[in-house]
């Protein structure tokens, strides 16, 4: 599979828990080699779309390919494949490091499983540890050991599921670094995260809220399409000026970034008009670009004011 | 693509590799496993009584005689017996003793109505598998009261006083293969399937809930795995912790209770390897319909609590009504006992057991068919 070919190519994935819609009519496609970002507030039906691909969950609707093959009926052929990471730490807290990485490697058949191992051990730098209780680790070694075991067989296609929560920085950095260079040998990755700067890190994104895709395309396209004019503005009490703004027409999002607020409305001029009575002396005003969060939380607040748990 | 339909012996292989690091870890649940016979088998030190009646009896009546048929119609009014068979030779009686079809053999000798007229107090010989005491008791000791007013009728004139001093005839009562009528005897050997129906059925029982509780069970279902190689890799080793519970019941069994063992031990071990598995295919069956852990203990005590009431451990099986005995013939507890006191009271053999050890089996591959149809491969 050369890169620009679709590893994941689904259509219309829907899941139900009861008469609840948690994905509805998902269309995505992934192509290889490519770090592809699924973004979304809480409960927005991540996790449920990430286990619908390798088989975890069964599909209401829906239909395409995964790596290749059905991803309604042929699960088994997908999960040989995929690398598939959870949100919450699912390997066993009763076993030490190496025996889980022992047992992953046994269960994919890995070739050479032993020397597998001990290279995965060191590559983690957890050599010296290897006999530690898997439950033992902290948080964000647990992290890693997580994504040193999806590895073990050499997947294809990763699909990382918030990865670096509860990851410190440079473990973060390591960990994107890490990814970039396994995506330029060819692999694919699909990573659910919150965090803004690795959502910039991706190739591509999508952006999901109460089971509906809303956007997706590259960080810029998302931003353009959304079409949002944001001015920042410096100056005194910005939390009272927040309060006045926020009832004007036109203002539709503000958010505060340490001493500046961001205040964006998709409709520039009606923005512009609504900021007209604030542009004191008092006040230091630009235009700025959009970030990516501004869109995300424009996108939030246009789905629902509050999504559901 | 072929390769991966079937059971994979190097994926079971790592299943098995990993319950059994989990079960060395977990040593609070190791602790259980041999303290729960230690406990059991100090506590259980006495039984429990009760009167059944309807007991299964074979009769060789060699009499042609009036008196004979008097006796028998006698022990059919009391309701304690009930004749199942007509034998012909002593040896026949015996294998029907052996295999527990009958509970008793009546011998009631040629010319016993003669000898009775005569005078010559004939004798009259009752045989019973008193392996478990609590279940003859009662039929025995009625015996000589029930004798003597059957024949009243028939003393007359010298055989008053007869009567009057010794009794009109002598009966012999035979307690085959627990002649000193020991309640242990029967408790100790019944107590290795019970306490073998208790910890199987809930240490499987807690094995996919654990997993799925944990969080575990996403990466174990991420995996390209089937339900057979998970299931059975999980049942292996807990046959091990069955093998030890035995061993340390039969070694509690023969020094402490000095029960006595009359027939192979080998044969004995085969027999609870099919027990086990069958409690622990039944455990793992539970594990895969309950939701959590919680739920899966009391699945094991819902079996747990019919299984020794219903299956002859507690009471007497003959003892119990129609349909209970019905119920009490699904648990595998129920044939296992059976096999287990037959084994080492009555040295029975593979011939005499493998009626009830095949009803095991069955209960087994059933048990272990639903389990792997139920496991789900999903979260949903
Ligand atoms: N097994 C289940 N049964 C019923 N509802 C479920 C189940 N799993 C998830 N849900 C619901 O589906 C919705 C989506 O959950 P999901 O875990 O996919 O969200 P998410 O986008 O991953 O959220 P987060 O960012 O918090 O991880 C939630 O409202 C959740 O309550
Ligand atoms: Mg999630």
């Amino acid at each position: 599979m050369k890169n620009g070919d679709s590893v994941i190519d689904v259509h219309g994935m829907t899941k139900r828990f009861g008469d609840r819609t948690v994905v509805d009519r998902v269309d995505l496609d992934v192509r290889a080699g490519e770090i592809f970002g699924f973004l979304g507030p809480n409960g927005s039906g991540k996790t449920t779309f990430l286990r619908m691909l390798c088989g975890l969950l069964r599909a209401d609707e829906g239909s395409g390919t995964c790596l290749g093959h059905d991803v309604i009926n042929e699960s088994e052929a997908i999960k040989r494949e995929v690398g598939y990471m959870t949100q919450r730490f699912s390997f066993w807290e009763d076993l030490s490091i190496e025996e889980n990485l022992d047992f992953v490697a046994r269960m994919y058949d890995v070739k050479a499983r032993r020397q597998a191992v001990r290279e995965s051990l060191d590559h983690l730098g957890l050599a010296q540890r290897r006999g530690q209780l898997a439950g033992q680790l902290s948080g964000g070694w647990k992290q890693r050991l997580a994504l040193a075991a999806c590895l073990l067989h050499k997947p294809r296609l990763l699909l990382l599921d918030e990865p670096t929560a509860g990851v410190d920085p440079k473990a973060r950095r390591d960990f994107w670094n890490e990814i970039h260079h396994l995506a330029g040998e060819g692999l694919t990755v699909l990573v659910t995260t919150h965090y803004m700067d690795e959502a910039e890190r991706c190739h591509r994104l999508a952006y999901i809220s109460r089971g509906k895709l809303l956007t997706h395309g590259r960080v810029t396209e998302v931003i353009a399409h959304e079409r949002l004019t944001t001015w920042a503005v410096t100056g005194p009490d910005l939390p009272d000026l927040t309060q006045k703004l926020r009832k004007r027409p036109g203002v539709e999002q503000t958010v505060a970034f340490g001493n500046s607020l961001h205040v964006s409305g998709s409709d520039a001029a009606a923005l512009e008009k609504a900021i007209a009575p604030f542009r004191t002396d008092q006040y230091e005003w630009h235009q700025v670009d959009s970030g990516l969060e501004d869109v995300f939380i424009h996108l939030m607040d246009g789905a629902d004011e509050n999504s559901s748990p | 693509m072929k390769k991966w339909r079937g059971f994979s012996i190097k994926r079971f292989r790592a299943i098995l590799v990993k319950e059994f690091t989990q079960m060395r870890r977990d040593r609070l649940t190791f602790a259980m496993m041999l303290g729960i016979p230690l406990i059991q088998l100090t506590l259980f030190g006495y039984a429990i009584n009760s009167d059944p009646r309807h007991l299964p009896a074979a009769v060789l009546l060699a009499d042609q005689g009036p008196q004979g048929r008097t006796l028998l119609y006698a022990m059919r009014n009391s309701t304690y017996f009930d004749f199942v068979r007509q034998v012909q030779t002593e040896k026949e009686g015996h294998d029907l003793l052996a295999r527990g079809q009958v509970q008793f053999v009546i011998n009631i000798p040629q010319d016993f109505s003669r000898d009775f007229v005569r005078g010559d107090r004939p004798a009259i010989l009752v045989e019973a598998d008193a392996t478990d005491p609590a279940a003859t008791g009662n039929a025995l000791g009625s015996l000589s009261n029930l004798f003597n007013s059957a024949l009243q009728n028939d003393l007359k004139g010298p055989l008053e006083s007869l009567a009057a001093n010794t009794g009109p005839i002598d009966l012999r009562v035979h307690a085959l293969y627990n002649p000193e009528v020991v309640t242990q005897y029967n408790i100790v050997p019944g107590l290795m399937g019970v306490i073998l129906t208790m910890t199987m059925i809930m240490i499987t029982g807690l094995a996919i809930t654990r997993e799925r509780e944990r969080g575990t069970m996403e990466n174990l279902l991420s995996m390209p795995t089937r339900p057979s190689e998970v299931l059975i890799g999980k049942i292996v080793p807990y046959i091990l912790v069955g093998y030890i519970q035995v061993s340390v019941i039969l070694i509690a069994a023969y020094f402490l209770f000095h029960v006595p063992m009359q027939g192979s031990i080998l044969l004995l071990m085969i027999v609870a390897l099919v027990f086990i598995a069958a409690n622990l295919a039944m455990g793992i069956t539970f594990s895969t319909i309950a939701k959590n852990q919680l739920q899966a203990m009391q699945m094991t005590f819902f079996v747990f609590l019919p299984s020794i009431l219903l299956s002859g451990f507690m009471f007497p099986f003959r003892g119990m009504p129609y349909w209970a005995q019905l119920v009490g013939e699904i648990f595998p507890l129920t044939h296992f006992l059976r096999i287990v006191r037959g084994i080492l009271l009555k040295g029975n053999t593979l011939d005499d057991v493998v009626r009830q050890l095949w009803q095991i089996a069955l209960f087994a591959l059933v048990a272990l068919t639903i389990g792997i149809k139920r496991y789900r491969q999903t979260l949903d």
